[in-house]
């Protein structure tokens, strides 16, 4: 099940919370949605679930508009929102049979589904305890198990595995990645790792507007543009004659230091070129013994920041 | 109306998963009781055989005890932000206030259930007017619900189930004790106006066993119209500028 966003604005008073934003997420991709805080994440999200009204623009979910056909696309939809929030004085199991019956679960079906849901998210020792007794990962999958109770082919996750530890987040990831293989499944996060880690593709999104969209490697390609490596030599004479020797390379724009380091330096090739078989070439008929090359790779969280911050 | 069941229901057994349906319902029950049976203008008494006493002590126990049922219905939700996963389900606005107006109508309702004693006992001491009992019970329905949904609409425009109560019970207070009042030093057609708004009067004549279709319209047009604002109140969200 697709979603289409078209010039999708919310105005808060003066401020432009999201700004005229257009995307695509196809059936069975899963959209890491990804921005600083006050980007516009949550509220584009709200906008999607249909909790509040755009001021301008249209999203269409599999070509149902979100201003029209509000009660059909909300029994597509599974959302878990930020923080989670619960009824806490409710058992589990009550509040599952709770959501199912509201997103009109077939009855026959609701004891399965819930069976199922327990089973998935792994909520089967406390599901008999209120769901105020449980700890914050418990709560987070309570949020999970409802949000797809009732099969939702749209998952729209806001920040799923904050409060979770390690062993739980590498859980749930593995569960969004199972799910997503059927399901169109958008979530939002700052955790940058969490989106190479699940993401199929990754939308960065700044004071509203996006600012960055493509596979986490296409991101890379496009900050990194010239390929860089690091390498170490040993058995050199003089540290200048290296550059100069490495600098006279066709391939090769550019050799610095590296800090607190006699023997390793970066070297940029020159675009759209590779400089890694020059450089070997290089040490071999110089006699220097080359000890290590490796590319840097740029980091997410560095085009992260550039993309985010001026 | 599938979905306002479900959201009734949840709504109603939160009442008893706390412990605001049992303070609720034996407070209601007790005050009643004393009034009625042992103190003040009690039955004994008046010497009749009437439930008279017993409405005019319900009369103002619900109107400070519906506002502490409805506080926590939206205001609670909206500062946990429940809320928002509710109104993500596929349900609509309108459903969730009336899902909520009902579960506080059904608790009410057997608060008043529970009163039936007093008229089977009442019924033994002597003839009874059984018309202007059931009348009586049946005002005691139609102001609950004409409080409730000033509650609510109290409650949909605060995060805070303080200021949610006060305001129900500031907005209540003028229906029950301030147009009266004022009514009374007024003439004219602002007296007549002030007449009309004022609870007491339509509640008095309802108990007396006299049901008036002004009196009808008087409290399902207080309720209709604190629900609707309850649900512009919750939309409001949704407003583009």
């Amino acid at each position: 099940m697709s979603i289409v966003v078209n010039n999708l604005t919310k105005k808060f008073g003066a401020q432009r919370a999201v700004d005229n934003i257009s995307f695509e997420v196809k059936t069975g991709e899963i959209l890491g949605f990804l921005g600083p805080n006050g980007a516009g994440k949550t509220t584009t999200m709200k906008i999607l679930t249909c909790y509040m009204a755009p001021s301008d623009g249209d999203a269409k979910v599999n070509d149902l508009s979100i201003l029209e056909y509000q009660d059909e696309i909300k029994k597509k939809i599974g959302y878990l929102p930020e923080n989670n929030p619960l009824y806490y004085d409710m058992p589990v199991l009550d509040y599952l049979k709770f959501v199912a019956d509201l997103q009109g679960v077939q009855k026959d079906k609701i004891q399965n589904r819930i069976a199922e849901m327990v089973h998935v998210c792994g909520l089967n020792v406390e599901k008999h305890k209120k769901i105020g007794e449980l700890s914050k990962g418990y709560r987070q999958r309570v949020g999970l198990a409802q949000a797809m109770i009732h099969d939702p082919e749209i998952l729209i996750l806001d920040e799923p595995t904050t409060g979770l530890d390690p062993n739980q987040i590498v859980e749930i990831r593995k569960l969004i990645k199972e799910i997503g293989k059927h399901k169109t499944v958008i979530l939002s996060t700052h955790i940058l790792p969490e989106v190479e880690a699940t993401c199929d593709r990754i939308l960065i999104i700044n004071k509203g507007k996006i600012v960055a969209d493509g596979t986490s490697d296409m991101l890379r390609k496009r900050a990194r543009g010239e390929e860089m490596v690091r390498i170490q030599i040993k058995d050199f004479g003089n540290k200048d004659v290296v550059v100069t020797e490495l600098k006279g390379l066709d391939s090769v724009a550019v050799v610095d230091f590296v800090k607190e380091s006699n023997d390793s330096f970066f070297v940029t090739s020159k675009e759209n070129q590779n400089s890694r078989k020059d450089i070997f070439k290089l040490c071999v008929q110089k006699n220097w013994v080359l000890t290590e090359m490796t590319p840097i790779e740029t980091k997410l969280e560095d085009i992260f920041r550039e993309l985010t911050t001026n | 109306m599938h979905a306002i069941w479900v959201i009734s229901k949840r709504e109603f057994s939160s009442f008893f998963d706390s412990l605001v349906s049992y303070i609720f319902i034996v407070v209601f029950l007790g005050i009643g009781g004393f009034f009625t049976w042992l103190f003040g203008s009690d039955i004994f008494l008046i010497g009749q055989a009437t439930l008279q006493p017993f409405f005019s002590i319900a009369y103002f126990t619900l109107f400070f005890f519906i506002p502490a049922l409805t506080m926590r219905m939206l205001a609670e939700e909206k500062r946990i932000g429940t809320i928002e996963l509710l109104l993500t389900k596929a349900v609509s606005d309108w459903q969730v206030i009336l899902g909520k107006f009902i579960a506080c109508l059904i608790l009410i309702s057997v608060a008043l259930a529970l009163t039936l004693p007093y008229y089977i006992t009442v019924w033994a001491l002597g003839p009874i007017d059984h018309g202007a009992v059931w009348c009586g019970y049946f005002g005691m329905i139609l102001m609950s619900m004409a409080y409730i949904a000033v509650g609510l609409f109290a409650s949909s425009i605060t995060n805070n189930q303080i200021v949610s109560f006060l305001l129900a019970l500031f907005i209540g207070v003028f229906f029950l004790i301030i147009f009266d009042v004022l009514s009374g030093s007024s003439t004219g057609t602002i007296g007549q106006v002030l007449n009309f708004l004022s609870m007491s009067n339509h509640f008095d004549s309802i108990s007396r066993g006299v049901i008036d279709s002004r009196d009808l319209i008087y409290f399902f047009s207080i309720t209709f119209l604190g629900l609707m604002l309850a649900e512009t109140s919750l939309s409001k969200r949704n407003i583009v500028e």
